[in-house]
């Protein structure tokens, strides 16, 4: 598995997407940072954009990562290598060389701002570990998606039609809901379903980390109250570590049934 | 050697094998012959583990396929289409596969021998059909398995290339390897095989050597009696 991994990490690392995508968060970051003046205001900036960007990126690159390797996949899989390594493999390359094009495009500017002198180094640190569990998250999920799709064209469209639901669709609905049913008591529904949102999860991490839940309006409490805590931390990252393992089981049992 | 025990196998609503039994024996030659889309590609998939038979099972030297990965390590495997990743160099890839199986190889050897060097440092999407498939020789038999596949190894190749194929298949007949080979070059598959086995609706129409198959159709010319074969099937 190693060695799939190690070529497929590099074969991506040596491609121009990998660079544009590391680019553009070097200059995002460079330019938040010299406009603001302020790193805590940064972060929150860079939040909302990688919370949305980071899934988009993960999603299609991983689906576009997977129908151009068909070939070498074909390949590999007459050799006497395990499908799991195979796969395992591919996947892992994706999503760390997915990985290290954020944590290099955010780590540089900030760290010659001079991340490491300042009070917010954690709330640096939980933005990165968010965009690391994400850019696995959604790999996995495309993977998922263009292992059961032979047709490039319908892959893609699920893959969008994904982040569009996670992304935009989930909140929505999520509103309407809240705004539907406003008499009865909401707080269990809410926590739960937004347990259900890898994006709507990771948000609220960071969000209560930087201490600004007064953001979140009325349900803020609640999830100060669950989040805030210890074991609501231990909580939420126990959900985003089932959101990588889950999607990677059934990637490993779609990758073994399946026909070449 | 390969024995295939039954093995069904439908696609959607397409039933492409309907119980293959057939034994493949130890140092001997054995052409897969049937028309197209009569599953020999599909067949020699399900042997090598790519696609899963819905029904029956395989063995190879007595142990059961299922599950099992290692004993791909004994086959060398021509695939019929040659489809390469096309932004690497032809070295990369010899590299790549040597670096992933770690078994011993004789690449160098068979690079001079299909005449090769010269576009060791040419990327794959730039090469001819021809020279794909020489590329693809080369990365299916570098690792002198005691077991050769080839899925239609003459495709592309021009009459020199296709003598010295002969030649080499020869060379590896001579020391005892079991091969199987797809072809609908009839002249080839005469030449290089000992054993045939027709595949005709999803099932082994034809088991026996090439002069049981002459004297059951009456016909000397061997193109002629494949030929015969579907006609007296279709009658």
């Amino acid at each position: 598995m190693l060695k799939i991994l190690k070529y497929s990490f590099f074969d991506l690392v040596r491609s121009r997407w990998s660079y544009v995508y590391f680019l553009f968060y070097l200059l995002l970051s460079s330019v938040l940072l010299f406009l603001n003046n302020n790193i805590s205001n940064a972060i929150i900036t860079l939040l909302n954009v990688v919370i949305v960007l980071v899934p988009l990126i993960g999603t299609i690159f991983g689906v576009m990562y997977y129908y151009d390797s068909q070939e070498f996949t074909q390949l590999l899989l007459a050799q006497p290598i395990k499908r799991k390594s195979i796969f395992m493999g591919q996947f892992l390359g994706v999503a760390t060389s997915l990985s290290l094009s954020v944590l290099l495009g955010l780590g540089i500017p900030f760290a010659l701002y001079g991340l490491f002198q300042s009070n917010v180094i954690f709330d640096f640190l939980i933005l990165i570990v968010v965009a690391v569990f994400l850019s696995f998250i959604f790999s996995a999920l495309a993977f998922n998606i263009a292992l059961s799709n032979t047709n490039k064209i319908k892959g893609f469209g699920y893959a969008i039609l994904l982040w569009l639901f996670l992304a935009v669709i989930y909140d929505g609905a999520f509103l309407i809901a809240l705004i539907y049913f406003q008499e009865y008591p909401l707080d269990k529904f809410t926590l739960i379903a937004t347990l259900f949102n890898p994006i709507d999860l990771s948000r609220i991490l960071i969000l209560l980390k930087l201490d600004i839940s007064a953001l979140l309006g009325y349900t803020g409490a609640i999830f100060k109250d669950f989040f805030g805590t210890l074991f609501g931390s231990l909580v939420s990252f126990g959900v985003l570590v089932i959101w990588v393992v889950l999607p990677l089981w059934r990637m490993v049992r779609l990758a073994k049934r399946k026909d070449f | 050697m390969v024995e295939f025990n039954d093995i069904h196998k439908r696609f959607d609503n397409n039933d492409v094998l309907t119980g293959i039994n057939l034994s493949i024996q130890k140092g001997r030659t054995t052409a897969i012959l049937g028309p197209n889309g009569s599953g020999k590609t599909t067949l020699i998939k399900i042997l090598l583990g790519m696609n899963h038979a819905n029904k029956g099972e395989i063995f190879v030297d007595e142990s059961n396929i299922k599950n099992n990965w290692s004993y791909r390590k004994y086959i060398d495997y021509l695939p019929q289409i040659a489809n390469f990743p096309g932004n690497i160099k032809v070295k990369e890839i010899i590299a790549m596969i040597k670096d992933l199986r770690s078994q011993p190889t004789r690449d160098e050897e068979l690079i001079e021998y299909f005449e090769l060097t010269p576009y060791l440092n040419i990327k794959l999407s730039h090469l001819s059909g021809g020279y794909k498939q020489k590329v693809n020789l080369v990365l299916s038999l570098m690792f002198n398995s005691p077991f050769i596949i080839l899925d239609e190894p003459t495709s592309g190749l021009d009459p020199v290339s296709l003598i010295k194929l002969k030649d080499l298949l020869k060379k590896e007949q001579a020391n005892g390897k079991t091969i199987l080979i797809t072809s609908h070059i009839m002249s080839f598959v005469e030449e290089i095989s000992d054993h045939i086995s027709f595949i005709l609706d999803g099932k082994v129409y034809f088991d026996g050597s090439i002069e049981e198959l002459k004297s059951t159709t009456e016909e000397t010319n061997f193109e002629y009696a494949i030929a015969n074969l579907l006609k007296n099937h279709h009658a």
